[in-house]
Order: C-alpha cells, then sequence, then structure tokens
C-alpha cells in the first residue's frame, strides 16, 4: 500500500477528490483502472453529479468512496449493501452506486447481495473480484480460484469459488456484466448502461492485484496480469450464467449476461399497496 | 436548536388499549421517523408489524431486511438519506447490530433502536423477560464512545419516551437506544396519545450555508456539527475512519483524540440537560431503592411496605439509564445509609451504583436473573437488610 503517481490534468478530475491524491493503491494495481472507468462513465453520461452517491465497504477497493468527489460513504466490512439500501429508500430521487471488493461484497456481504438483487433494489453494484482479501494481506475469498494460493491457503485453494453472475442472475438482478479491468472502454460503457437502469444491476471487473495475489502466485506484475486477463477472456454476451466459473488461469467468460427490465423494490411497493388500499395508501419517493 | 409540532400524519391522537410494543411504533411515527428496517425477533416483533401496518397510510418505508446486520445499516444510510429512522430488536439482534452500532456513534448520525429484553445469553428465554442488555447497551461495540439509553416502564412511556429519544438523537447527533423489556412490550395498558400540536419535536440540524464550505464534522458553538442529506449537492465524504472536520481519514493519534474525545464529551458535558429521573421521599430517606423499567414498579410494592414498617424509605426511578447519574448518586450515597438497586440481571446497573457511590454507603444488589420479575418480598427483605 505505498504511496504512487503525481495527480495529472485531466477531465475526469472533477469527478475525484484530487485534495486526497495520492491515493494508497499499490503501483501496478488494477482498482484505479475501474475508479477510472467508473470516473469517465460519469463524464461521459454527463449525470447529474449532485445525484450520484457512493457507497462502499472495507478493503483495498473499499477506499474508492473515499476518492470521488460526490456525497460518498466509507461505511463497514460487508455493510455497503444495506447502507446503500437505506440511502436509496430515503431519498430516492439518489442513484446508488456500490463500490467495493469480492471479500466484502460476496463474502462478508454476501446476504445482502442476493437479497438486495432479489429485491430489484434499484442501485448499482460495482464488484472489485481480485480474487483475494488484498487489504488484509492476501487471504483466501469466496473467488479465490482453486490451486491459485493465498496466505491463509498457502498450500493452495481447494475451496470452489462463487461464479458471481450466476449468483447475482438466480438471486433475481436484472443487468449483470463482467469485464476484466483491462477492458476499459467495456467497463465504462458497461457502467454507462448500469446507469440508466432500474434495478439491480451488478458488474463484476477481474482485476490484478500486483502486491498480493500476483507475487504470491508468481503472475509477474500488474500490467503481465492485466494484459493476462484480457488476452485470455472471451467476450460471449448472453451467455448462459452457469457457464461462466473461474478456473485458475483458465479463459475468462465476459461480456452482458442479463439486461431486462422488472419493477424495482420501490415500484413494486407502490403499485402493489395502491392496489390493495387504494385511496388510503400515500404513495412513497418517485412513483412510476 | 429547532423545534416544530409533530406532524399530524404520523399522530394517532387519542385514548388506547394498546402494549408497549405497538406504543414504541406509535412513539416513533408521532415523532416523524418514516423508515424503519427490522428483522423480526421475540418479543419486540409486534413494533415492526405495526409499523408495516401504518406507515403506508402515514406515507415512509418499512423494510424487513435479511438480518439485524442489515437493518442497523439501512438505518444509518436512511438517516443521511434525510429521514428519521427506527429499528427495534432484542438480545439477538442486538448483539448482531454492535459494530454497526459504533459506525453510527462514529459517523454522529441520529437514530432510535428500541430493545425489548428477554432472557440472555443466547437464544436464552425467547418469549420472557430480562434487563440484561442495559452494559451492553452502553458498552457493546468496540472503542471508546457514549450513547443515550432510556428506560420505559409503561406502555405509555414507551410512547413518550421513543419521541424523546428520536429528540435526544437529533439534538446530539447520536443512537438513542429505548431499552424496555418483554414484560412492558407485552403489557396491555391506556395509552393517550396528545394531539399533534401537543408534541415537541426537535428537528434535524441542518447545514444551511454555502455548498462548498460544508464541513461535516466542524462541530458548531453549541458542540454538535450540522448534518445535510444525500443529493443535494454537497458532495460530501463520511467514513467510519478516524476522521478531520472534513469527513477525511486522518489516521493519528492527534486526530483520534480530538474525533474520539468529542463523541464522549458531546453527551458527557450535557449530562445534566440529558438525565432524568423520578425522585420520591429523598429527604430524610436511610435507605434507597434505585430501580428502572419494569423493575420499577415491582420494586414499589417492596417499598410501601418497608415505609409501613417505619423504614424511611425513598426511592429513585431512573428514566435515563446512560448517561449515568454519577453526581447524583455521589451525593445521595453521603446521606443515606445504604442504596438497593433490584434489577432483572446479575448486577449491571448495580455496578455504576457502587462506583459512584464511592464507599458512602452501602450499596446491595438484588439480582434477578430473568424469565419474570422480582417478588417484592426480596425487595423488601434487602432493604430491611440493608439498615440492619
Ligand atoms: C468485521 C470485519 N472483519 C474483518 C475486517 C478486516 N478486513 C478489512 S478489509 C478485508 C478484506 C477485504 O477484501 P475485499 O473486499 O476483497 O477487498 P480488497 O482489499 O481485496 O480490495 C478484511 C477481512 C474488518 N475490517 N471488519
Ligand atoms: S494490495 Fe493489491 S488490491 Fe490492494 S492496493 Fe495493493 S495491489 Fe491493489
Ligand atoms: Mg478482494
Amino acid at each position: 500500500m505505498t504511496e504512487k503517481k503525481q495527480p495529472q490534468r485531466n477531465p475526469v478530475e472533477r469527478i475525484l477528490r484530487m485534495d486526497r491524491m495520492p491515493h494508497i493503491w499499490c503501483p501496478g494495481c488494477g482498482i484505479g483502472t475501474v475508479v477510472t472507468s467508473f470516473a469517465e462513465a460519469l463524464r461521459k453520461e454527463e449525470t447529474d453529479l449532485d445525484n450520484i452517491v457512493v457507497v462502499s465497504g472495507i478493503g483495498c477497493t473499499g477506499r474508492v468512496a473515499g476518492y470521488m468527489k460526490l456525497d460518498s460513504f466509507h461505511t463497514t466490512h460487508g455493510r455497503a449493501i444495506p447502507f446503500a439500501t437505506g440511502l436509496k429508500l430515503a431519498n430516492p430521487k439518489t442513484k446508488i452506486v456500490v463500490f467495493s471488493g469480492d471479500g466484502d461484497i460476496a463474502g462478508i456481504g454476501g446476504n445482502h447481495l442476493i437479497h438486495a438483487a432479489r429485491r430489484n433494489m434499484d442501485m448499482l453494484v460495482i464488484l472489485v473480484n481480485n480474487f483475494n482479501y488484498a487489504m488484509t494481506g492476501g487471504q483466501v475469498a469466496a473467488t479465490t480460484p482453486i490451486d491459485a494460493n493465498a496466505s491463509t491457503a498457502p498450500f493452495g485453494n481447494f475451496e470452489y469459488p462463487f461464479n458471481l453472475p450466476h449468483l447475482v442472475a438466480s438471486a433475481g438482478g436484472t443487468y449483470i456484466a463482467r469485464w476484466t479491468a483491462l477492458h476499459l472502454r467495456r467497463v465504462t460503457k458497461s457502467i454507462q448502461e448500469a446507469l440508466h437502469r432500474r434495478g439491480f444491476s451488478f458488474i463484476e471487473v477481474i482485476t490484478p492485484c500486483t502486491t498480493l495475489y500476483a507475487r504470491r502466485n508468481r503472475l509477474g506484475d500488474g500490467l503481465n496480469l492485466l494484459k493476462y486477463y484480457y488476452d485470455n477472456s472471451e467476450i460471449q454476451h448472453n451467455a448462459d450464467t452457469k457457464d461462466l466459473d473461474i478456473t485458475y488461469q483458465g479463459k475468462l467468460i465476459v461480456g452482458k449476461f442479463v439486461d431486462k427490465e422488472k419493477p424495482t423494490f420501490l415500484d413494486a411497493m407502490n403499485q402493489h399497496l395502491s392496489k390493495v388500499l387504494g385511496d388510503k395508501y400515500t404513495p412513497y419517493g418517485e412513483v412510476k | 436548536m429547532k423545534k416544530s409540532k409533530a406532524d399530524p400524519k404520523g399522530v394517532l391522537t387519542g385514548s388506547h388499549f394498546m402494549d408497549g410494543d405497538y406504543a414504541l411504533a406509535e412513539g416513533a411515527l408521532a415523532a416523524g421517523c418514516r423508515f424503519f428496517g427490522g428483522y423480526p425477533i421475540t418479543p419486540s416483533t409486534e413494533t415492526a408489524e405495526r409499523f408495516s401496518e401504518r406507515i403506508p397510510v402515514v406515507g415512509g418505508v418499512f423494510i424487513q431486511m435479511e438480518d439485524e446486520l442489515g437493518s442497523i445499516a439501512s438505518l444509518i444510510g436512511a438517516a443521511w438519506g434525510g429521514l428519521k429512522a427506527m429499528t427495534v430488536t432484542s438480545g439477538p439482534g442486538f448483539s448482531l447490530m454492535q459494530e454497526n452500532i459504533g459506525l453510527a456513534c462514529m459517523l454522529e448520525t441520529p437514530l432510535v433502536i428500541a430493545n425489548v429484553q428477554r432472557g440472555g445469553p443466547s437464544t436464552g428465554l425467547p418469549t420472557l423477560t430480562s434487563q440484561q442488555d442495559m452494559m451492553q447497551a452502553r458498552w457493546g461495540s468496540h472503542g471508546d464512545y457514549e450513547i443515550i439509553a432510556l428506560s420505559p416502564d409503561s406502555p405509555q412511556e414507551c410512547f413518550d419516551m421513543t419521541i424523546k429519544a428520536f429528540n435526544l438523537s437529533e439534538l446530539f447527533r447520536v443512537p438513542v437506544f429505548v431499552m424496555t423489556d418483554e414484560c412492558v412490550g407485552h403489557m396491555h395498558e391506556k395509552v393517550v396519545i396528545p394531539p399533534a400540536e401537543e408534541i415537541e419535536i426537535v428537528e434535524r440540524k441542518w447545514y444551511k450555508g454555502p455548498k462548498d464550505k460544508y464541513l461535516p464534522y466542524k462541530c458548531d458553538s453549541d458542540g454538535i456539527p450540522f448534518m445535510v442529506k444525500t443529493g443535494q449537492g454537497y458532495r460530501f465524504h463520511i467514513t467510519g475512519l478516524t476522521h478531520d472536520e472534513r469527513g477525511y481519514p486522518l489516521l493519528n493519534a492527534e486526530c483520534q483524540k480530538i474525533n474520539v474525545q468529542h463523541l464522549i464529551d458531546k453527551i458527557k458535558n450535557n449530562a445534566d440537560k440529558i438525565i432524568e429521573m423520578e425522585e420520591e421521599q429523598i429527604d430524610g430517606a436511610e435507605v434507597i431503592v434505585l430501580s428502572y423499567g419494569i423493575t420499577s414498579r415491582v420494586a414499589f410494592r417492596a417499598v410501601q411496605q418497608a415505609r409501613k414498617e417505619g423504614i424511611k424509605t425513598g426511592t429513585i426511578r431512573l428514566i435515563t439509564v446512560w448517561p449515568f447519574p454519577e453526581k447524583k448518586i455521589e451525593e445521595l450515597a453521603k446521606k443515606v445509609k445504604a442504596i438497593v438497586v433490584p434489577e432483572i440481571n446479575a448486577g449491571q446497573v448495580f455496578l455504576e451504583v457502587d462506583r459512584c457511590s464511592r464507599n458512602k454507603c452501602k450499596v446491595v444488589s438484588v439480582p434477578h436473573l430473568g424469565g419474570w420479575v422480582h417478588n417484592p418480598d426480596d425487595i423488601f427483605k434487602a432493604i430491611k437488610e440493608a439498615v440492619k
């Protein structure tokens, strides 16, 4: 977690907290790349930035909220999604983006992930999957591929990892994509698209952790790994999410797998209660 | 402090026959609470049920979260989204909430948690009473911080104190606990809900200055920072890490001292304003019975009996349990022979009374490990023994 890189002037600077630079990420870490794609998506969309709220949990990726010049919350480990749920429900006009790590969202926070997807809670979740718990030193995660080495799997991992797009799709997510961090433009476009969706959107970004995962598994530096992920990925839009398992240094299927519409939690609440209670019901939020 | 009258939409004015759990929900609605995130747990569930039934008409959101970790997180989010927020739980759920109670303290987030206590530890006595979470309310999350906890002894007080809890939480930007118990929660009694214009509401301390000058943790002259909600262009950052006035992380001992000391001082330095209690026949008393919540009602019988037998018995009923009335106890201890502390636990608040009495009088614990209230005779015997 050493500091690096001088701030450069570029058009996304008004979306970043330049007064907090330099950031804490290691040289070659892929998280910054995903942040760039996110900022680029916001810039391109000319979204009303005052209306975007970023929520992170805890971890290297969890630090993202702190670098976005938006309403931003750095919460507790695993609880970004329920925190975001409260934010969204209390202030329905805001667009909520949860930006956090694989351990945070799918490990300790896994229960919240599936329930937010089930409810079709209107939020975009950007999950940076670096295959390990980086912040705490590279421990095995629910996403670590079988045979990959981690500090608490020193002889290699033997647990089955999650297939995250499949998990979220089964739970009810309405927009689901996976990319690698090097698919800069694809990630940006996916985020742009998802920002327009109402409902539970989920973008998994496979991202190298140079210092821990890459070093421990002797996979070269960040750039090597980034390139490896990119070269070994195959775009298969609409692929059956069942087929998206990730194996150690194997082929990565990326693309947009789900893109559909259904009423969000608040839509469903308003529709259902209006139907049942009639005039007695006080519609809530931006009624659709 | 900005005060206003309650929004009539949430106020069910009239005379009702309802239990403590329902009264908690009515108190919240009267106080202007429009977000409830909860998870069912006996003996508190009726509060969530009541809120879910009433909120569609009043206007607001009820969500049954996937667990208590989620409920408390959703409350903190809802508060920053601009609403007044509440949840209700009991022992096991309260335990699950502890980490994010610390987050709420660190972020200085106003919210209210009612704990309808049941016997513990663990699953313990799901349907039977206790007051065993009193110390957990005070110390349950990690690190140093202060909270406020109130203890109602009747359904009427469940209503009144929930409003008070919301007001205190806005005034001091701190989580406030309504520490009731199964007995009061399930007790049906008359609850009088006044007209909305008679209910005083403390409004959130909204920041009104220029957008680019907002500092989330810069204290005002009263020691409490201003708050904003999301989506208004402040572009503010909030973190559970030790932070400076800008809300930016600053991880060193100096900032930690300022940050944490502030969380302690804003409650401690205002303790006199926060603390409320009921005293009876204190002057000239040789023994004081100090209790709170349901136990005060049980102790009353023992006190009457003691008085009948000529023992000069005073009573103190704590309405605010945390912050603790340290000074009051210290003064009292100099004047009486003994303070008797019955409570439905192994002696939790007793420890505080004992500490604050500074050995100036005898302090007697009358424990009950939960499942039912004390037999008043046991309290009476303790009073008699104490003045011997
Ligand atoms: C309740 C709790 N347990 C454990 C931790 C320690 N911890 C901090 S970050 C982290 C893992 C983060 O992993 P991930 O979400 O994948 O983020 P990354 O650092 O890999 O980006 C853990 C276990 C914590 N902060 N809180
Ligand atoms: S430890 Fe890994 S994930 Fe964390 S900043 Fe360094 S390279 Fe990135
Ligand atoms: Mg990770």
